[in-house]
Order: C-alpha cells, then sequence, then structure tokens
C-alpha cells in the first residue's frame, strides 16, 4: 500500500449533493479521505449516512458536483471496494454457510458454469481465518450470534481483496464484547493489510481507539474531520441534538458520554429536520468544507432556526 | 362413514398401466423443476410469492377452458403475467405478505367465478385445485420435459449472480449483478415451474411440493449445490411414493405426495430441531 498522499485520497467529493426521491438528503460535500485511514461517519438519523455510501458506490448518482473513489468516478471502482451493508437481520433466517457466503464474495459475479477453484477455497479460508471464523465456517449464518455473523459479513467483503472497505452499522446491535471484536477485526485490517475503512457509526466510543477522522453530516452537509477536531463536546451535542461530552483519561483515551447532570430539564432538543437542515446554508465556495468552526457557526445557527 | 384403506392387491398392474407410465415420467420431470428453483424460492425468502403465483394462475386455467383452451397454457400466461408484475416490483415486493395475499385471494376468486361460466370449467376446478397427476397426457411431457431442458440451462448460466443475489441485494447491486434481470428472470422461471407442477398437485396443495422439500434439503445439507440435488430427490421421492402409495391403498395421489413431502419435513425438523 503506497504512502497516503495529496493526490492518492480513496474518496474524493467535490461539491456532492444527493437527491433521493425528488428530495435533497445532503449537498456541498466537500472533503478527501486519504488512503490507509480509519473513517467514521456520522450524523443522526436520517441525515445521509447509508446514502453516502451508497453514493460513493454509484448505487445512487449525485445531483451536482462529483465522487471519485479510488481514483474513479463513482461506481466504476467496486471490484476493489469491499461493502458491508447493515446486515443483522438480513442474516437472520440464511441457511448459507459463512464459508459458502465468502466463496460467494469471490464468485457471485460470474455468469456460466464455473466450479470453485482451489485457489478461491484457499483465498476463502485465509479470509475467515483472518476474522477468526475457522472453527465455524461451515456453520449456516442463521446458527451464528450477531457478532459472529457481522465477522462473516466482513469476511465476505474481504475476500475479493479490497483495498476500501465500506461498513454501514456494524455495531448495531451487537453486545460490548462483540463490538470490541469487530472494532479489534477492523483495526487489524488498518495496520496489518494497510485497508481503508469507512464505517458508518451511531457510537463513537467504542470506534474512538482507531479513528483517524470522521464524516459528520451536519446541517446537510458532509464534511471530512480529523478526530481531534471532531472531538469537541460542543459540535458533538450539536451533531447528536443532546449534550454529550468529551473526556480525556490519564492513559490519552477520549470517551464520548451522554451527561445528564450538564443536560438541563426544561432544554430544547436541538435535533432538526433533516430536510429542513439540508437547505440551512448555501455556502457555495467548496475550499470553505470541513473545519470545525464552521460547523460550530452552522450548529448555533441551526439552534437559534428551531427557537 | 368410516375412511377405508383398502390394500388393493392388483397394484401392481394399476403401476404398469399407460396413465402411471405418464404420471411417474412426469413425476420426474416436475421434481427436477421443483427441486431446484424451491431451493432458490427459499434462499431469496420468496416462498410466499411463488405460492401466490399458482393462484394468480387459476383464472386463467379455468378461463382457458372457458375459451376452449389447454389449461396450461391459460395457467402459464396468469402465472407469468404475475411474475413479471412480482418481479419487477423487485424482491422488496415479494415479501410484502398482504399485497400478495389480497391479489392471491382475488385471483383465486376470479378463478371461481370463470369456472362457473361453464360447466366444462366447473368439471375442470377440482383438478385444477388438488392436481390430477393420473391424467397428464404424451403431449403434456414433452412440454414438460423442454422446460426442464431450458430450465437447466437457464440456472447453470445464472447459479452463482442468482445465489449471490439471493444472499444480499445491496452488495450483489455494488458488485455489478443485474439485480433487477435477476429478479424478473427468477419469477418468470418460477411461473413456469408453477405450471408444471400445478397439474401434480393443484394450485392450492403446490407450497407443499416446490416449497416443502427444498425447506427439508436446506435442513439437512450445507452447501447450495447438495441442498438442490437432496431437494430434487426428497420432492421425486414425494412423488412417486404417492404414485405407489395410492396405487396400494386407493386414495388421491395428491394427498399421499403432500403428507410424504410434509413428513420427511416434519422428521428433519425434530430431528435437526438442535441446529
Amino acid at each position: 500500500m503506497t504512502s497516503p498522499t495529496a493526490h492518492d485520497d480513496a474518496v474524493v467529493l467535490h461539491d456532492a449533493a444527493v437527491r433521493r426521491g425528488g428530495r435533497l438528503i445532503w449537498s456541498h460535500g466537500n472533503f478527501a479521505i486519504p488512503r490507509g485511514t480509519v473513517t467514521a461517519v456520522v450524523g443522526t438519523n436520517g441525515a445521509g449516512k447509508t446514502t453516502l455510501l451508497d453514493a460513493e458506490l454509484g448505487l445512487i448518482p449525485t445531483s451536482q458536483g462529483d465522487i471519485t473513489v479510488l481514483g474513479r468516478p463513482a461506481g466504476q471502482s467496486n471490484q476493489r471496494i469491499g461493502y458491508v451493508p447493515q446486515t443483522y437481520t438480513s442474516g437472520l433466517d440464511s441457511t448459507i454457510t459463512a464459508r459458502q457466503s465468502v466463496i460467494l464474495g469471490l464468485t457471485g459475479t460470474k455468469f456460466g458454469i464455473h466450479f470453485v477453484s482451489a485457489e478461491e477455497k484457499r483465498r476463502a479460508q485465509e479470509v475467515l481465518e483472518f476474522v477468526g471464523l475457522a472453527d465455524k465456517a461451515d456453520y449456516r449464518l442463521n446458527e451464528l450470534s450477531g457478532g459472529l455473523r457481522q465477522r462473516a459479513a466482513i469476511a465476505q467483503a474481504l475476500a475479493c481483496s479490497p483495498e476500501l472497505l465500506l461498513l454501514d452499522e456494524p455495531l448495531a446491535n451487537l453486545d460490548i464484547a462483540s463490538q470490541r471484536s469487530v472494532v479489534e477485526l477492523l483495526a487489524r485490517l488498518n495496520h496489518e493489510w494497510g485497508m481503508t475503512i469507512e464505517v458508518v457509526a451511531h457510537d463513537l466510543n467504542m470506534l474512538l481507539p482507531i479513528l483517524t477522522g470522521a464524516i459528520y453530516l451536519l446541517d446537510g452537509h458532509p464534511h471530512y474531520s480529523p478526530i481531534r477536531s471532531v472531538l469537541d463536546s460542543d459540535l458533538l451535542t450539536h451533531l447528536y441534538g443532546t449534550r454529550v461530552e468529551v473526556v480525556t483519561t490519564p492513559q490519552g483515551d477520549m470517551f464520548v458520554t451522554p451527561n445528564r447532570k450538564l443536560e438541563p430539564e426544561e432544554r430544547l432538543q436541538d435535533t432538526h429536520d433533516v430536510r429542513e437542515a439540508a437547505h440551512f446554508h448555501e455556502h457555495g465556495d467548496p475550499k470553505d468544507g470541513g473545519t470545525h468552526a464552521d460547523a460550530h457557526i452552522a450548529g448555533t445557527k441551526a439552534k437559534e432556526m428551531n427557537r | 362413514m368410516t375412511i377405508q384403506f383398502a390394500f388393493d392387491p392388483e397394484w401392481m398392474s394399476v403401476l404398469t398401466a399407460p396413465f402411471m407410465v405418464n404420471a411417474i415420467e412426469a413425476g420426474l420431470l416436475i421434481a427436477v423443476a421443483a427441486g431446484i428453483m424451491g431451493y432458490f424460492t427459499i434462499t431469496r425468502h420468496s416462498t410466499f410469492a411463488a405460492h401466490a403465483l399458482a393462484h394468480i394462475g387459476l383464472p386463467g386455467a379455468t378461463g382457458a377452458v372457458l375459451l376452449g383452451l389447454p389449461v396450461s397454457l391459460g395457467l402459464g400466461a396468469f402465472a407469468l403475467g404475475g411474475a413479471l408484475v412480482i418481479g419487477a416490483l423487485g424482491k422488496k415486493v415479494s415479501e410484502r405478505e398482504i399485497a400478495t395475499g389480497t391479489v392471491l385471494a382475488f385471483a383465486t376468486g376470479l378463478g371461481l367465478f370463470f369456472a362457473r361460466l361453464s360447466s366444462s370449467a366447473s368439471q375442470q376446478m377440482q383438478s385444477i385445485l388438488f392436481g390430477s397427476i393420473l391424467t397428464i397426457t404424451d403431449n403434456q411431457i414433452v412440454g414438460f420435459a423442454i422446460f426442464d431442458a431450458l430450465l437447466l440451462v437457464v440456472v447453470s448460466l445464472v447459479y452463482r449472480p442468482l445465489l449471490f443475489s439471493s444472499l444480499d441485494e445491496q452488495v450483489a447491486r455494488a458488485k455489478g449483478v443485474p439485480i433487477g434481470a435477476m429478479n424478473v428472470l427468477f419469477m418468470a422461471i418460477m411461473a413456469g415451474v408453477i405450471t408444471v407442477a400445478v397439474p401434480a398437485v393443484g394450485t392450492l396443495l403446490i407450497f407443499a411440493l416446490v416449497v416443502t422439500p427444498a425447506a427439508t434439503a436446506s435442513i439437512v445439507t450445507r452447501s447450495p449445490f447438495a441442498a438442490i440435488i437432496v431437494s430434487c430427490v426428497l420432492c421425486l421421492a414425494s412423488i412417486w411414493g404417492g404414485l405407489v402409495l395410492s396405487a396400494m391403498f386407493p386414495t388421491p395421489p395428491s394427498f399421499v405426495i403432500v403428507t410424504l413431502s410434509t413428513a420427511m419435513w416434519a422428521i428433519a425438523k425434530i430431528v435437526f430441531r438442535n441446529r
């Protein structure tokens, strides 16, 4: 893997906007995710986090601007992208085994009669071992716990040796131990395989130790920011619409916690409708996207408009 | 009234009668089609949609009799029409049980209405609803064989993308599998399977022939290919077993076929309940 340079970004958005069914989801998306990094996509429900992944995969077109993924327009590099959608429920009644699922990740797009080669079997085994499913490879997906099923889904995405891994809420519905093991898996992928990882997440706590940066969907605009800048109590409070506090422990770990003591009873919830938010401010200059001060001001503005 | 399962000592001669030979041949061809597509129906979570197709075909079948056309033609045309609509609307729609169920009920009612318009359609109603494997003609067998050959060719060509898109539509779409085409193709083939299988057990019992053996196979095997083979074998065992038993103890073959299929599923469920 080459070292990250300005010209070698994994995902680049240039003044991108996306509409779904005629309504604006987000606009003025301007950011670049460097290769070899781990990036979280954060924002409230319905802010367009999954839509961002869909747009990067070229599954929905941009209504404005452009998206470049792995050096090519969105949708043209998908063979080099591993994609893990929210599979928790969809895998519940699947009778296919983890191994079969990984092999389909390798051969699933092949039309015609195709016998699984020794090389493909070897690759499937390698990936299953990496995610720690080697001993349960022949379990059906519906026999695996949520955490193991998530690892099976990641294994399927890894089968084709992707350069970029997109995950949609991989920690949702998992218990803390499973969340931790999935996070550890992502960290190993990043360190050992140099994988660029973009992960949609609701709860940043678990991911914090491995994050390089975050894309925050605030006021209807996706911005990229290094993780230190995102970890600002005020920004996170605006982002989630509830009081959030950043704590730095002696070990240097940072946690984001909702703090009841800091939240007055009468406080108005700062959540706002996404459609509304998408139109809050129309800043046309693509260079200004992504600073945390900008987001802060925007958040305050949004708050005023809400009251 | 007493129920008699009297043993027929002449059952061997029944089994060698021309109508029975036709039924046995048809059974093999039906088992191949139902076994293969049954497995995909389960992995795609489209079992209810498949069941609905048989009912959507019912007014086509009785309507065809009304117009003096072959039952299979009307059944096939209506099932295909329904299949293309469901397929075009996407896989999510086949999981919409209320809409599918409502259309199913309406179609069944329409089938009854057409049947009542003529006495010949009325007479055929029972065999369309419950099957008449013993009346399958040589021409039908030729039709079944052609359909099976086509099915084998098409399925072997789309096997992996079809399976991949069954597992997770989003991922398959991102990887370039034409999801829309897969949906329409799957439903169209399903309409063909329904048309072939209805003469065996009828529109009402078809679930037990197309879906149940595949469900049993999914319980006892772990690879898709093995499940398809086992599904075909179980389907064949149900049909042939049903024919032999209904010859030995005169009963409607459809009843025995469905009973065997259900019993195998129940046994598999109990034996493998911990899996």
